[in-house]
């Protein structure tokens, strides 16, 4: 299939109630951190983003929102057409410029305070990262606490990038300013926002 | 009824454009990734004139779809002009199942009450807010106010609280009495009076807040501290009543006082018609309840 003709199939069937059933598992999944919101596939964008993060794509990247593309999705130019067909989001220039990022291979990835971090007067001025991972079960378990869980949550999300847990510590640190992250799995979504704790297992 | 569906062609679902849904959306998020942070965002007009709810309206419309059932109060009433006008509103707009009961809504919309009937997992509860900002009548500049967030600067409205106590003995924020959440941001809890402050904190529910003419949401998500402010030696306290509900006897509920006659005849009943009206079902009688078998009686529910 040429660029052309991948840039334009693959979007909701339904945008209206696609993009609302897409964001309601993301805010559950913000209000409600460990949980993990399952999502069928809506949406079917050029490899390697993957259908959960292209879906989280289509219902909140618009053309008030920079994305920041990680180098794996930058070189895939029908991803860039795909998201430019059905977002109209610019790219942004810089990480730190970017409303949304969008990360393929979390493993490889930039260290968390290069994005925008929010300022002290407007924190909600940071960058959402979309990590495109494995799955929910199968790495290391993390344990986790804070606004939205009862006593404690865990979740296993496989791939993720390097000295997370030290890098996380440092996103809470800086609260409110920080990052929120949105792991996209194949069949749902969890989500970390700036508040969680992960309380490491020690003896 | 077909004409129903025939008429929601002619509106986007629920009212707002896509965008505009994806704007408010993007909000709600950052508003509860930063617990009682006011995000701005740009809010629209909408078809109701500011003060009878545009921002909570605008919060719904984002987060509604269909299979949600959608409960409306005022002050506590499923039957008030604002209530109904608003879940008529949705109706038409979104043609969705709308509920006077608590617990079987997923949505309630809510102009200055908390149910009384406890909230769980799942449900959300959006709050229409007037003045989003706690600090606004102390500090009229919102470039201030914003740098006393920024600062953690709170110190102005402990002031507050204590000129309360030195003028009136003790303190008399009765209503929006301002609560500070995880520990960090001091919250307008919107006007409700402080008796539903302890059921904000570690709510089971999400709680989203929507200002329209001020441009401003925030949120409070589940299990997260709310804690109102207060002191030592004055520690917070809500209203109490010294007698039950009039029509269902309840107790420990917030109770609103009813004028019967022009000779200082009143009554107290509860502020909360949905529960009130559970309650009578099950038999519970006040000492000012009609004998009459109120099934029988029971209106449906107002459109």
């Amino acid at each position: 299939m040429d660029i052309a003709a991948q840039s334009i199939e693959g979007g909701f069937a339904d945008p209206v109630f696609n993009a609302q059933t897409v964001f309601r598992a993301v805010m559950e999944a913000m209000a409600r951190p460990g949980s993990v919101q399952l999502l069928p596939t809506l949406a079917r964008p050029p490899a390697p983003l993957s259908p959960t993060a292209g879906a989280v794509a289509l219902a909140l990247c618009d053309n008030d929102t920079p994305l920041w593309l990680d180098p794996a999705l930058h070189a895939s130019a029908a991803v860039i057409s795909w998201l430019g067909f059905h977002t109209g989001a610019p790219l942004a220039n810089t990480p730190a410029d970017a409303h949304f990022a969008f990360v393929a291979t979390p493993a490889e990835m930039m260290a968390l305070d290069g994005f925008s971090q929010g300022t002290q007067d407007y924190p909600d001025r940071s960058t959402t990262l979309i990590l495109q991972v494995g799955d929910l079960a199968s790495g290391p378990p993390l344990l986790l606490e804070g606004p939205g869980i009862e006593t404690s949550a865990t979740i296993a999300p496989a791939r993720m990038p390097r000295h997370f847990i030290e890098q996380w510590k440092q996103n809470a640190k800086r609260f409110p300013r920080g990052v929120d992250i949105i792991l996209a799995a194949a069949d749902g979504i969890a989500c970390l926002p700036r508040t969680t704790r992960i309380k490491t297992m020690e003896a | 009824m077909t004409a129903q569906s025939t008429d929601i062609a002619t509106y986007n679902f629920a009212y707002l454009d896509e965008q505009t849904k994806r704007m408010i959306r993007r909000a709600i998020l950052k508003g509860i990734a930063i617990p009682g942070y006011q995000v701005p965002f740009a809010s629209r007009e909408m078809p109701m004139p500011y003060g009878w709810g545009t921002g909570g309206v605008q919060v719904t419309a984002s987060i509604i779809g269909p299979d949600d059932v959608l409960k409306v109060i005022d002050q506590g009433a499923d039957d008030t002009t604002n209530a109904v006008s608003i879940r008529a509103f949705f109706k038409k707009v979104a043609n969705v199942a709308v509920t006077t009961e608590t617990a079987k809504a997923t949505i309630i919309q809510t102009r200055h009450r908390i149910p009384e009937h406890p909230l769980t997992a799942g449900q959300v509860l959006v709050y229409q807010v007037p003045i989003p900002e706690p600090l606004r009548f102390l500090e009229p500049r919102e470039t201030e106010t914003r740098k006393m967030h920024a600062l953690e600067e709170y110190g102005l409205m402990h002031v507050k609280l204590y000129e309360d106590i030195a003028k009136h003995g003790r303190i008399a924020t009765t209503y929006a009495y301002p609560v500070k959440v995880e520990g960090r941001y001091v919250m307008d809890p919107s006007p409700t009076p402080k008796f539903d402050n302890p059921k904000m904190h570690r709510s089971p529910a999400l709680q989203l807040f929507g200002a329209g003419r001020e441009k401003r949401i925030y949120a409070v998500p589940p299990f997260t501290d709310v804690v109102s402010l207060d002191f030592e030696d004055h520690p917070f306290e809500i209203q109490t009543f010294d007698q039950p509900c009039a029509l269902c006897g309840a107790e420990n509920v917030y109770l609103d006082e009813v004028i019967l006659d022009d000779h200082g005849g009143h009554m107290f009943v509860c502020s909360d018609t949905d529960y009130c009206e559970k309650r009578r079902e099950e038999g519970h009688r006040g000492h000012l309840a009609p004998e009459t078998d109120l099934a029988s009686e029971k209106l449906e529910p107002a459109q």
